[in-house]
């Protein structure tokens, strides 16, 4: 007892960083902020660690124009889940389903270094990985309800989302089984001479199963170019880091493969990280980037995610490390909008995200017959035959 | 849209479950409890009577998804109850380690759908260890458990049921308990049989079953089947939360002068044929039924041997095909699912088609 009360004391430091202002080296007149695109630098709220690698500089170039849609695009992540909570809760969403609120930076960040034509593979915590492909909030609310203008036509549920034009491939229910994918995709990528690049994400949960290891030397021997994405929430499930992993530093756990640990709650952190990943991994081989992050949610709608961790280490999170407020503060901090500005975005987005999930509720469910469709390519294997192989043939399309 | 009216009703319906039979009956001087709880108390009386006992896996010190483990640190410490990693492949591996230096390793798979890792462990490590090494090794303190089965959303990676693989390995043991004083006793005798065992727990009951359970440490026997309802005219193969259904269509088939004989597997290998066997003589048809799709499911087993032995042999004979009511040969669907599922009408269907065949 007296063992894991000091360690999640300690846990709880670690988790609280404060928020400060950071310094800027180019001041940002109010005047200019009707220039969307004048550039700006502003530091990453810690500096990056790096493992058998120089880390990048703490100096983020961005612009009033990113930051903007920084802030709506993980107000809108946010307001997203915390509807799928409430339709979850009024059984309109059924299976499992897993929030992402919490993490948004380490969505959007990413997008905001890569391109569409680079590959993203996750884990079933997926819903603000697809909206940062660019899917839209009917697909969400439409898939997670089982409905056909879901992103995959209400076949998968929350936990299998894709997005093949946009390179996500999904939405993967078997915690670990997505990284070597992604050394597939990667190797595909390489022999293709694109200079497009995988971004392969998984938990600190994940971190420990054996296929993480597999993948790591697969890539390595092979040069591929993938980033190995280790969102760090600190907990699989209710299991603490410390608890599950000997050794918590997930950046250094590739031993011969370099990694960067990265603030994940900072949203220009984890830009800044991804660019330099990217370059990285098309010279020489892959990365870990260790993103320190945290889910507010508990694991699934089944875990009130309160009894393995306090609740003051959660609203410590919300008050110092919160990656909206962030961009929030930096937004008013530079004059770049002001806090009604802001507060009307989110209005906007409230009745956007009403707007997708009224227009989800009116998709019919998927044709029965889509029970036996995608088991094989028609005409290529067995069609499913029905319970006693006679009733349901006349079904199939 | 029948089918649809239909799978709807199913979906609703509850499910119970059997309690044991008129054959055998375990005293009744429990008090009811649910499914986890009655897996809870095996789990306390296998390690109170075995300080050789172990007990782990992914947050089982914390009870456990399903609370099946509840309590269990408190009361025998960390050192013999404890939390794994996020790694099934080497939480099998480690209790068949565990369990080959004479330990009894009770390793438990969050999910049935999540033991895909391990299987490479179970199959090639502990089924064959004893074989290989001539008996010099062997794993028999393994017990393996696993919830499995349909909760009614649990979709693709939280509803599968994938005893059939285990059955293809000789080595293994494979079992499925009905209820909570079936699982309680089943899975005491699983723990302390001196084989690995595969214990898979139907997820659909932990809460929803309730029966009287004694408070006892008792066993009930593996590779025996249990007929638990008497009948004439066809036999009703089946285990775990199906049999409940099963159940159903009997006593639907009875309103219509039917007279099933029901059985519960229980052990899914190596199985109790001459049970099985037995009751097809007398009734003359055979109908199985589980969850898992039909194609390659335990249930063709079942079928191929029946029709062996009973084929026109002796005088007497299978009077129409072995109907199988099992799910479809699709992956378990997350919408939809009552009509993957072999529900109460599909088996009464088949019942009616195979005594009028
Ligand atoms: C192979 C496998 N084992 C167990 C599970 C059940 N499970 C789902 S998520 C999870 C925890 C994963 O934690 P982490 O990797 O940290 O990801 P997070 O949920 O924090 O995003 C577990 C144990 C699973 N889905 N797959
Ligand atoms: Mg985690």
């Amino acid at each position: 007892m007296a063992v894991s009360r000091l360690a999640s004391s300690s846990l709880s430091k670690l988790l609280l960083r404060p928020l400060s202002a950071p310094p800027f080296s180019r001041h940002f007149s109010a005047a200019a902020s009707d220039d969307d695109w004048t550039v700006l630098t502003i530091e990453t709220s810690i500096p990056f660690t790096g493992h058998r690698i120089d880390p990048p500089s703490r100096s983020v170039d961005t612009t009033r124009k990113e930051l903007l849609s920084f802030f709506r695009d993980m107000a809108r992540m946010r307001r997203m889940e915390i509807s799928a909570d409430s339709l979850y809760k009024a059984k309109l969403i059924r299976g499992f389903c897993h929030l992402y609120d919490g993490q948004e930076a380490v969505a959007i960040g990413m997008e905001a270094a890569i391109t569409k034509r680079d590959s993203i593979i996750t884990a079933y915590r997926d819903h603000c990985t697809f909206l940062g492909r660019g899917g839209t909030l009917v697909e969400v609310f439409s898939e997670l309800m089982g409905r056909r203008s879901g992103c995959s036509k209400g076949k998968g549920g929350s936990m299998h989302f894709y997005k093949k034009e946009a390179g996500f491939y999904g939405g993967h229910g078997i915690v670990g089984a997505q990284v070597p994918l992604g050394c597939g995709l990667a190797f595909a990528q390489k022999y293709s001479k694109d200079e497009t690049v995988t971004f392969a994400l998984y938990g600190d949960g994940a971190a420990n199963q054996g296929q993480l290891f597999e993948a790591l030397n697969i890539s390595a021997l092979w040069d591929l170019p993938v980033i190995l994405v280790c969102e760090n929430n600190h907990y699989g499930m209710g299991t603490a880091e410390w608890r599950a992993s000997k050794s918590p530093a997930y950046y250094k756990r590739g031993d011969y493969v370099p990694g960067l640990k990265v603030d994940g709650m900072d949203v220009l952190a984890v830009k800044q990280a991804c660019k330099f990943a990217k370059e990285h991994v098309l010279k020489n081989g892959p990365i870990i980037l260790e993103m320190d992050t945290y889910r507010y949610h508990g694991h699934s709608m089944s875990d009130p995610g309160s009894t393995y961790r306090t609740r003051d280490e959660i609203s410590g999170v919300r008050q110092e490390r919160d990656p909206i407020e962030r961009v929030r503060k930096l937004i008013l901090t530079y004059e770049m909008a002001c806090a009604s500005e802001l507060k009307d975005i989110e209005k906007e987005i409230r009745k956007e995200v009403d707007e997708a999930i009224r227009q989800a509720k009116e998709s019919p469910m998927p044709d029965p017959f889509e029970l036996f469709t995608n088991v094989y390519v028609k005409g290529y294997g067995v069609e499913a035959l029905g319970a006693d192989r006679k009733e349901v043939k006349a079904f199939l399309p | 849209m029948a089918l649809r009216g239909l799978g709807r009703r199913i979906s609703i319906g509850k499910r119970c479950f059997s309690s044991a039979s008129e054959v055998e009956k375990p005293p009744r001087d429990g008090k009811p409890i649910n499914l986890f709880s009655a897996i809870n108390q095996a789990l306390h009386i296998a390690l109170e009577t075995d300080p050789r006992a172990y007990v782990f896996g992914e947050d089982v010190g914390f009870g456990g998804v399903f609370r099946c483990t509840t309590g269990l640190t408190d009361r025998f410490g960390r050192n013999r109850v404890f939390n794994t990693p996020l790694c099934e492949q080497g939480i099998a591996g480690f209790a068949i380690g565990l369990a080959a230096m004479g330990n009894r390793a009770i390793a438990e798979i969050q999910f049935a759908d999540y033991i895909y890792p391990a299987f490479d462990q179970i199959v090639n490590e502990a089924a064959k260890f004893r074989y290989r090494s001539g008996n010099q090794f062997n794993c028999g303190g393994l017990t393996i458990r696993s919830p499995y089965g349909a909760v009614g959303h649990g979709g693709h990676y939280h509803s599968q049921s994938p005893e059939a693989f285990f059955c293809h390995v000789p080595g293994l043991k494979v079992v499925i308990p009905r209820s909570p004083q079936q699982a309680k006793g089943l899975l005491l005798a699983c723990i302390r049989d001196p084989n690995p065992v595969v214990f898979f727990e139907p997820k659909w009951l932990y809460r929803l079953a309730v029966e009287e359970v004694p408070e006892h440490d008792y066993m009930l026997p593996l590779s025996q089947a249990e007929v638990t309802r008497q009948g004439s005219d066809i036999t009703l193969v089946g285990w775990g939360a199906q049999l409940s259904v099963l159940e159903h269509a009997c006593d639907e088939a009875a309103k219509d002068g039917i007279s099933c004989e029901l059985i519960d597997l229980r052990t899914l290998i190596p199985w109790d044929k001459e049970t099985v066997e037995a009751s097809v003589r007398k009734t003359g048809r055979l109908l199985v039924s589980h969850e898992a799709p039909v194609t390659g499911g335990f249930g063709a087993e079942i079928s191929a041997s029946i029709a062996e032995c009973c084929f026109l042999r002796h005088g007497l004979q299978l009077e129409a095909p072995v109907a199988r009511i099992c799910g479809l040969d699709t992956p378990f669907p997350l919408v939809y699912e009552p009509f993957y599922m072999p529900t109460k009408n599909k088996v009464l269907d088949a019942i009616k088609t195979t005594v009028n065949y």
